[in-house]
């Protein structure tokens, strides 16, 4: 099996005694190298918990994850993150924020000039890929959310891991700015040969993007089911209106809903709406 | 018609909450909130009013300072209040800033200072002064370390709390792209909250002049607190108004710097 990441039985808890909470149980997963998974699910079914301890920011309570075969031990290089907002850093601009990692791996002695140099055309191929050549020296405050989040995954990008974790990376930003985003990290994985999981809120994004969806439920936190997607490997954004997606979106939805112990309550707004009538006749 | 109405609308648009003003007419109302105490101090002093006495007029205090300048050395008071306060202010921002640091980065660092600092910082500054005397004496070092005890605690916990917020995806992203620990302090903690801690420089410098007064009011013989304390022996009230007004406009000089360094050090924060 050409597994990338494997998650065996990983259990974690917050807090301690009663009040703990489980925020993943038993959870088995296998993901494929270059493949694209993402997740979704109700709030508080723990897919944002499972992606941090993948990039090793938190530490499962039992279980393991282990990367290529090898259990992982805190965060790492080969894992690269990008998550909503607040990432960037704003003292520095564009480019200086790309090439961050850089200056972390120049304090290493192991590593010569060749590297350095190489590194510094891949930040400019990065730049280039991405769009922002033309904001190479601006602040992150200065650019759109759109543009900012571009400037957090060229510079995850930049050291060339093999695993891409995103942690709703475009929950903040307007539908528009969204799609082409989409496109862009299609086309980002397929360059890269890039192992990526996304976690998001958003079920079409989670469709259009990924090869499967994991479906969590929450309280206990866990996988409810994981749904392939059936369309062509080549998308494009009319696939969003095609039968099969829909079709695909519903179920998940129905899942989601199913599992979030929430939902409208009809026949409450009903009888409100009934005694405003009422009230409404009595004037 | 038209005219009285367009005034009469520019004059409601002031009024925009959180509105904005163009430079120009944000000049005319700080000439307008700096010039209107003035003229009606003025205007006090000349009416009659009040005795002389208690209440000199611009005038007055302005000739008072030339004296002060020309005879009574003022630039040595200035000179010796100024390195007083730029001393303890200086002791306690190199101690503090390290120790707020740690204590805004490592929790077991904050479990063990942050309730300690807390409870000395309750304890009145002024207080002290009689154990400083007693151990420090009166020379120069019991000034500095009035206006040191006056400003470090608050200082701490204030470094401390910049340091807390550093936004933790800023350090999360650190670590997931293998820094070290030394690496996240140094590249991303400490330049974060850069413009915070020069902002906390800059308040608790102005706490380092009242506690310079309180110093000089107490144990000293020169300075401008000293002057203003002998003044009124002399019922000099003149001399009183103008150390006042002094220590204000050194204090104001010292203030813009600091905000001229914040502009010059951190300019993505005025891009936009």
């Amino acid at each position: 099996m050409d597994n990338k990441i494997s998650i065996k039985a990983a259990h974690k808890t917050f807090g301690e005694g009663e009040r703990s909470i489980v925020a993943l149980q038993k959870v088995d997963l296998d993901i494929a190298r270059n493949e694209f998974v993402t997740f979704v699910g109700a709030s508080g079914c723990g897919k944002s918990t499972l992606l941090r301890c993948i990039g090793g920011l938190e530490t499962l309570s039992s279980g393991s994850i282990d990367v290529d075969g090898m259990p992982i031990s805190g965060p790492g290089v080969d894992r690269a993150m990008v998550f909503q907002h607040y990432s960037l850093y704003p003292w520095l601009t564009v480019m200086d924020n790309i090439k961050f990692t850089r200056q972390l791996q120049a304090g290493r002695e192991d590593l010569t000039s060749a590297d350095v140099e190489a590194a510094s055309g891949r930040a400019d191929a990065l730049l280039d890929l991405m769009g922002l050549t033309h904001v190479r020296d601006a602040y992150p405050n200065q650019l759109s959310g759109g543009m900012q989040q571009r400037v957090a995954i060229a510079r995850a990008l930049l050291p060339r891991p093999q695993i891409l974790l995103m942690d709703e990376p475009f929950g903040a930003l307007d539908a528009q700015t969204r799609e082409v985003m989409h496109d862009l990290i299609l086309h980002v994985s397929k360059l890269e040969k890039t192992t990526i999981v996304f976690v998001t809120h958003d079920v079409e994004e989670a469709i259009y993007l990924g090869q499967r969806v994991v479906v969590m439920a929450p309280r206990p936190g866990r996988i409810d089911s994981i749904c392939p997607v059936e369309l062509p490997a080549k998308r494009d954004q009319d696939m969003k209106l095609s039968p099969e997606f829909m079709q695909q979106k519903k179920a998940i939805l129905h899942r989601i809903r199913e599992t979030a112990g929430m939902r409208t309550d009809y026949e409450l707004l009903e009888r409100m709406t009934r005694q405003a009538e009422q009230q409404n006749d009595m004037q | 018609m038209s005219s009285r109405h367009n005034i009469f609308s520019r004059w409601n648009g002031l009024w925009v909450i959180r509105g904005h003003l163009s430079s120009r007419t944000y000049l005319m109302f700080a000439l307008v909130g700096m010039l209107l105490p003035l003229a009606a101090w003025w205007g006090v002093s000349v009416s009659g009013w009040m005795d002389k006495v208690f209440m000199p007029g611009p005038v007055d205090v302005l000739s008072r300072t030339y004296v002060w300048f020309k005879e009574d050395d003022l630039m040595h008071d200035v000179w010796i209040s100024t390195y007083r306060v730029i001393a303890g202010f200086s002791l306690s921002a190199v101690l503090a800033i390290p120790l707020g640091l740690m204590i805004g980065t490592y929790r077991p660092v904050q479990a063990m200072l942050e309730p300690l600092t807390d409870f000395i910082r309750y304890m009145p500054a002024v207080a002290f002064i009689p154990l400083v005397m007693l151990w420090v004496g009166i020379d120069e070092s019991s000034k500095i370390a009035i206006i040191f005890i006056g400003t470090f605690f608050q200082m701490v916990l204030m470094v401390a709390e910049d340091v807390r917020r550093v936004p933790i995806t800023q350090i999360e992203a650190a670590q997931t792209m293998g820094a070290s620990r030394r690496e996240i302090i140094s590249l991303v903690i400490v330049p974060s909250a850069k413009p915070a801690l020069l902002d906390t420089l800059r308040v608790t410098m102005g706490w380092a002049w009242t506690y310079l007064v309180v110093a000089e009011l107490v144990a000293a013989n020169s300075g401008l607190g000293y002057s203003i304390l002998r003044a009124q022996r002399f019922m000099q009230t003149d001399k009183i108004f103008a150390g006042i007004i002094l220590i204000g406009l050194i204090g104001l000089a010292i203030d813009q710097l600091f905000r001229w360094l914040h502009r010059k050090n951190f300019p993505w924060m005025y891009k936009k």
